[in-house]
């Protein structure tokens, strides 16, 4: 099992990477992208899991260190390891 | 009085710190090593400036489980004084020893220089010898001093005096280009409720010696020391 682990900071919060990508992907010639916003892919792998443990590993992770719920928001996505 | 001067790995401005205690204080001080679980009955607790474990993740969020954070966090409950200097707010906040977070600065740029302070709350054991309303020179030298807080905790942290020091211009306004990070309300400095843990982005301990061409961060020390005189 791994988790797919997503950091990003809360709407509302400026995101000075961010906008400095918009402002880049602009002058690129890259049109119509009202926004962009730079966060943080964690991958944790469990190998010897079931799901479900892995899950609340997970969530462990993010409310633990991986997030600090005063700026960030987090999002995961399990999957199976595929050989 | 005794300081603590904590080592992280990847901590830079421990010996800054212990250099002002010992040598220009003239007060007792010990190294602690963040592995140790030992506070060595230290009644100051300095969390120094620098990169612990490499900023990685947020800065200060992997070195707030350093072992022996469990212990200051225990003395910071017990109403201990911890003064945390730049990465050492950092840590604060992660720990929830103060609240908000410091995020990157809006300029995306490491900022190194030389801020301007206003002495906003005079009131608390770091501040004792400066005047309401002093204007003090100090040194920056960060990415990720952006404080930020929602507005519930901005307006308990303005109307409690809790904001120490804050970012002026030389005539003394908050302006928001002397504002060297996007700080919230120019913030620069905060304490807990006790007044006895306070976190700032701006260097005191690099601002101790003419030789270094910048004396205001002493009074803060000397606030310290006279406070505990008092107390004893």
């Amino acid at each position: 099992m791994k988790a797919l682990v997503t950091v990003h900071y809360k709407q509302g919060i400026l995101d000075p990477q961010g906008k400095a990508v918009q402002n880049a992907l602009k002058s690129l010639g890259v049109d119509g992208v009202s926004e962009a916003r730079v966060g943080r892919h964690i991958v944790l792998q469990f190998p010897e899991m079931s799901k479900s443990d892995a899950e609340a590993q997970t969530k462990k992770a993010c409310e633990k260190i991986l997030a600090n719920p005063v700026i960030e928001d987090y999002e995961y996505e399990m999957v199976e390891n595929t050989a | 009085m005794k300081y603590g001067v904590v080592v992280f790995p990847g901590a830079n401005c421990d010996h800054d710190a212990y250099h002002v205690a010992k040598h220009v204080l003239g007060e007792s001080v010990v190294y602690l090593w963040h592995k140790d679980h030992d506070l060595q009955e230290v009644d100051v607790v300095i969390l120094p400036g620098g990169f612990s474990y490499g900023d990685y993740l947020r800065s200060g969020a992997i070195a707030r489980f350093s072992p022996i954070m469990n212990e200051v966090i225990d003395f910071a409950n017990n109403g201990g004084y911890v003064l945390g200097i730049c990465n050492g707010f950092q840590v604060l906040t992660e720990a929830d020893l103060l609240p908000g977070a410091l995020i990157p600065n809006t300029s995306t740029k490491f900022e190194c220089k030389t801020v301007t302070l206003r002495v906003e709350n005079r009131e608390t054991p770091y501040s004792g010898e400066y005047e309401q309303g002093d204007l003090l020179r100090m040194p920056i030298a960060h990415g990720e001093g952006r404080y930020y807080a929602n507005q519930e905790t901005l307006d308990l942290l303005e109307n409690d005096g809790r904001v120490i020091f804050r970012y002026v211009d030389a005539e003394g306004k908050p302006t928001m280009e002397a504002n060297p990070n996007g700080s919230l309300n120019n913030v620069a400095g905060i304490c807990n409720e006790d007044r006895k843990v306070l976190g700032m982005m701006p260097h005191p301990e690099r601002a101790c010696e003419s030789v270094v061409g910048m004396t205001d961060g002493l009074a803060l020390f000397k606030s310290l020391v006279n406070q505990q005189v008092a107390t004893v």
